[in-house]
């Protein structure tokens, strides 16, 4: 059976000043249709790079090998107008900031209704009541009258709503979703949250969810894949991976996360920094913080081992000197 | 980053030395080559222009009077003679007198953008930090000089007070620090809301210590790249006025003095050296400098900061 | 309670705000920020302090620094009245309360070595200080915040975000403040380093008896440091507790509304929870609404709210609640 997005030894390579820089070194996952994949990184991690090379969005320094295969279709050898396409009709994406996307001189109206015209051959008339509705749909108070404001006359929370009506107004069946509520405050976070589970759930979109909030993956993602340095540290269901982590990194993360039901005296650190892209150590990216680390750690690269119940780690300490 | 490196010296006890962002600048200027060679250019330039004169036999105001009637013919550029550039109209040494008028061209220029650079960065800075009532009145004084007409205003005074280069150097002194107080205010404007300055604040560091060491020290970047490109302005401005007949007076000279005479030259179409050869040195002048001046920008891009 | 370190008295903070276009004498608008908040601090006591952007709490902090003059109230620090001292008393008095800020590289001066840095509060308030004793006391606290004394000459563009964090605590120690208030010290830190420098603070409030100011959105950090919390909302203080009973039976609505909305990293738990959320968002400061200025969201708002802002009623254990529909409510209880 085929996935709907498969992802095999996906690099990234940045052409920097200092020389070619690596921010994802061969990464493989795929999502399955409806399915809801978090992938959680630090700054640096290649999370962010990793959607954009999906999408087809690397800045222009950047170069994307490997595989990237929707539905069959290999993105990455797609060409610039058919990537257009792909991007406007079946995968979305979403961004921390939205008004990265939203055009500030046109109306929002005019914004949503250039993707139906363009894409669904609507009519304009059309078009702006299918954009109406959906705004409806995100629950945006009032969304008739407000369809023909412009993006600064909204707030930060009505902004990522409409970034998220917009996103949906082709019925993709993927949305990418880049820390979509970093810039946000809680409560309004709260309702972002809840309102993409309800679009999930009645459009059955898969959704990849990028971000380091520990918090959010718990409360929304089946499964979750745990990025350092450009790398797969772990990948699993989210209940086995917050209940067992089987990589020193989930673990210290977990445990440097101050919990809000409980009361610790002294939170749990992970020594250091994150790592500098351009200067990766050689072996295993976390080597330098890892507190059980072992000599073949800073030399070669673990590999990704497989073990149930469909879980998958790199990490050459065995698996229960790390869950112990 | 470094982390690394930070990381890595854990063992060496001696105090590690900083790269300021003076020195990332410098290592992107030295890599723009059309920059450092505009620099090594200019360089000989200064030189050529305080130097010069010893390389030559004559002075540039005695006639020489071996030529007189033929400088036509027997005042053409050559070594033999001595003349290297020639003679002008009147049988003066051209090459001396190119020397000459580069100095004048090259002090214009150097005065101009060093008066715009101190006394502008500090009205800027100030009138941006202080902001309120402070910052109406100053930039609104501003606003008032820069209305009146420059070139009017600098050519009377030349005028009245007789032409001479005291005169040009405070008419051009004047006027040239008002664009960069404005440029200065506005980068000041948003610098003072950086937490940096906030903090020295809440620090209790006074606030002419907050412009000194917080303020204008990040400011210096814009500051040299206007101070770069205004070097050539004020060149043109003193060739300009010199051009009309106004400047410099004789037997001194500058390059728009020298083009003057020459541009007449050209219309007899005989003595054309005349023409050319200050025209070559303000030309590579005038390129040296802006080349300069775009490596700096560069080089000092705040965007990389 | 002893003597309190800092009392803080309806304290208010307003901007004038001008309408884009209009005429240079009308009237600004008053926007304000920080609407009569009062609290006591204890020697040695952290306060932390909670809200979402626009509640002021950014704003308080800048009012008793002093960077923002308070229009009305009273701020005394040691029984003296920051607030109405003249700007130059002010600045005597600025060794003692010190601040550290959020974004960590843009509070350090990029043109200054991290040693000039360090060294600022000592040399501008102590200008004799030799300079072979400025750089021994630079090193001693360079070690004490986790950094190498040999990286004195280094710029701040040359260090990780945490570690210009530890750059800015260190500045802020060098004079052995009194008071510490930190504004969003760890919000623009990735997690794992965030955990360091949570610890750092909390290891040096406790060394060196500092009382603190701790400002953040992130509730978890800010129960996890203070010994009691504020929640603001529009300027105002909605509830102020011990740290452990605010979070786990909070009285006022929006202190509830505001923990549930805050995700654990725990999926069983995550799942059996009941999140009630929070409609709507923050009226505008310009215009906030009657009465109580949560009620526009408050799921227990009645008509009486807009009548008149809610009178503080202290319950027990000094747990102070400005509602008067307030009810206890275990929000992390599994349904």
């Amino acid at each position: 059976m085929t996935k709907l997005l498969e992802v095999e030894d996906l690099t990234v390579t940045f052409r920097t000043g200092d020389g070619d820089v690596n921010a994802v070194n061969g990464l493989s996952f795929d999502i399955d249709e409806g399915e809801t994949l978090a992938i959680v990184g630090e700054s640096g991690s290649g999370k962010s790079q990793t959607a954009f090379a999906t999408m087809g969005l690397l800045a222009r320094n950047g170069r994307a090998s490997g595989q990237v295969r929707f539905d069959g279709t290999d993105l990455l050898s797609l060409s610039q107008a058919k990537m257009n396409k792909m991007r406007s009709e079946k995968v979305a994406m979403i961004f921390q900031d939205p008004m990265t996307s939203l055009n500030p001189y046109m109306r929002i109206s005019d914004q949503m209704a250039e993707v139906l015209t363009l894409h669904k051959g609507l009519s304009k008339r059309d078009a702006i009541a299918e954009a109406a509705r959906m705004l409806d749909a995100v629950r945006i108070p009032d969304a008739r009258a407000r369809i023909t404001m412009y993006p600064h006359e909204f707030s930060g929370g009505m902004r990522q709503r409409i970034m998220i009506a917009m996103a949906l107004l082709c019925q993709p069946r993927l949305l990418i979703a880049d820390e979509p509520t970093t810039a946000l405050d809680v409560t309004v976070q709260a309702q972002i949250m809840s309102l993409l589970g309800t679009i999930r759930d009645d459009f059955g979109t898969a959704v990849i969810l990028i971000t380091h909030d520990l918090g959010i993956v718990a409360d929304f993602c089946d499964r979750t894949l745990v990025m350092y340095g450009g790398q797969i540290m772990e990948e699993g269901a989210t209940t086995d991976v917050f209940a067992a982590p089987a990589h020193p990194y989930t673990k210290g993360l977990l445990r440097a996360v101050p919990r809000l039901d409980r009361d610790d005296d002294v939170l749990q650190t992970i020594a250091g920094e994150p790592p500098d892209m351009s200067r990766l150590p050689a072996g295993c990216p976390f080597s330098p913080r890892c507190d059980i680390v072992r000599p073949e750690c800073t030399a070669t690269r673990p590999a990704q081992e497989a073990f149930p119940p469909e879980r998958r780690r790199a990490c050459h300490a065995p698996l229960t000197e790390v869950t112990s | 980053m470094t982390m690394q490196s930070v990381a890595g010296d854990v063992s060496g006890a001696e105090v590690i030395e900083g790269r300021s962002l003076w020195q990332d600048a410098k290592r992107r200027f030295l890599k723009n080559k059309a920059a450092v060679v505009s620099a090594f250019v200019f360089l000989f330039l200064c030189i050529f222009a305080f130097f010069g004169q010893f390389l030559s036999q004559y002075d540039r105001e005695t006639i020489d009077f071996t030529l007189m009637g033929a400088n036509a013919y027997k005042g053409v550029p050559s070594f033999e003679t001595g003349h290297y550039f020639g003679v002008d109209s009147d049988g003066r040494d051209l090459y001396a007198r190119t020397v000459q008028g580069l100095r004048i061209s090259i002090m214009i220029g150097i005065v101009g953008s060093l008066v715009a650079g101190i006394v502008g960065t500090l009205y800027g800075a100030t009138a941006g930090y202080l902001g309120g009532r402070v910052d109406g009145i100053m930039m609104r004084t501003v606003d008032v000089l820069m209305s009146i007409p420059f070139m009017f205003v600098l050519i009377l005074m030349l005028v009245m007070f007789g032409r001479s280069i005291t005169i040009l150097f405070i008419g051009v002194g004047l006027i040239s620090w008002l664009d960069m107080s404005r440029i200065v205010r506005g980068q000041t404007l948003s610098i003072k809301n950086k937490e940096f300055v906030e903090a020295a604040v809440a620090i209790g560091v006074s606030p002419a210590k907050i412009i000194l060491r917080h303020i204008v020290p990040n400011l210096i970047g814009v500051v040299v790249v206007y101070m770069s490109l205004l070097v050539p302005t004020m060149i043109l401005t003193e060739s300009f006025i010199s051009f009309l007949g106004l400047g410099v007076q004789e037997p001194n000279t500058s390059l728009g003095a020298l083009l003057n005479r020459g541009a007449g030259a050209l219309q007899s179409g005989v003595t054309t050296w005349q023409f050319y050869f200050p025209l070559t040195v303000f030309i590579v002048l005038l390129f040296a400098l802006f080349f300069i001046g775009d490596g700096l920008r560069d080089a000092l891009d705040p965007k990389d900061r | 309670m002893t003597q309190p370190i800092l009392h803080v008295r309806d304290l208010a903070v307003a901007f004038d705000i001008r309408p884009q276009g209009a005429w240079p004498w009308t009237k600004p608008l008053k926007l304000h920020a920080v609407g009569g908040v009062s609290f006591d601090l204890a020697p040695g006591e952290c306060l932390g302090v909670v809200g979402e952007s626009g509640s002021g709490k950014s704003t308080l902090a800048r009012a008793i620094v002093g960077t923002i003059p308070a229009t009305s109230g009273e701020v005394l620090f040691e029984g003296q009245d920051l607030a109405s001292m003249s700007v130059s008393e002010r600045r005597v008095h600025r060794k003692d309360v010190q601040m550290i800020f959020q974004d960590p590289l843009a509070a350090l001066n990029p043109r200054m070595t991290v040693g000039d840095i360090i060294a600022e509060p000592l040399t501008t308030h102590y200008p004799q200080t030799p300079a072979s004793e400025v750089k021994a006391r630079v090193g001693e606290l360079m070690e004490r915040v986790g950094l190498l004394p040999n990286l004195i000459n280094r710029y701040p563009h040359e260090f990780s975000g945490g570690q210009c964090q530890r750059i800015g605590i260190a500045r802020a120690l060098i004079l052995q403040p009194k008071l510490l208030i930190c504004d969003e010290p760890v919000s623009a830190l990735d997690v794992s380093v965030q955990a360091q420098v949570v610890n750092l603070l909390a290891e040096l409030r406790r060394d060196m008896g500092l009382s603190m100011i701790f400002i953040a959105h992130d509730l978890s950090v800010v129960k996890h440091i203070s010994d009691r919390i504020a929640v603001m909302y529009l300027g105002k203080l909605m509830e102020m507790a011990e740290a452990k009973t605010l979070c786990t039976v909070p009285q006022h609505p929006y202190t509830q509304a505001l923990i549930s909305s805050v995700p654990i990293p725990d999926p069983v738990l995550e799942a059996a929870r009941k999140r009630p959320i929070l409609e709507g968002e923050l009226p505008s400061p310009l215009a906030p609404p009657s009465g109580c200025v949560f009620r526009t969201r408050c799921p227990k708002a009645q008509a009486s709210c807009a009548e008149a802002p809610p009178r503080v009623e202290v319950l027990e254990g000094d747990h102070r609640v400005a509602c008067p529909f307030h009810a206890p409510m275990d929000v992390l209880e599994r349904a």
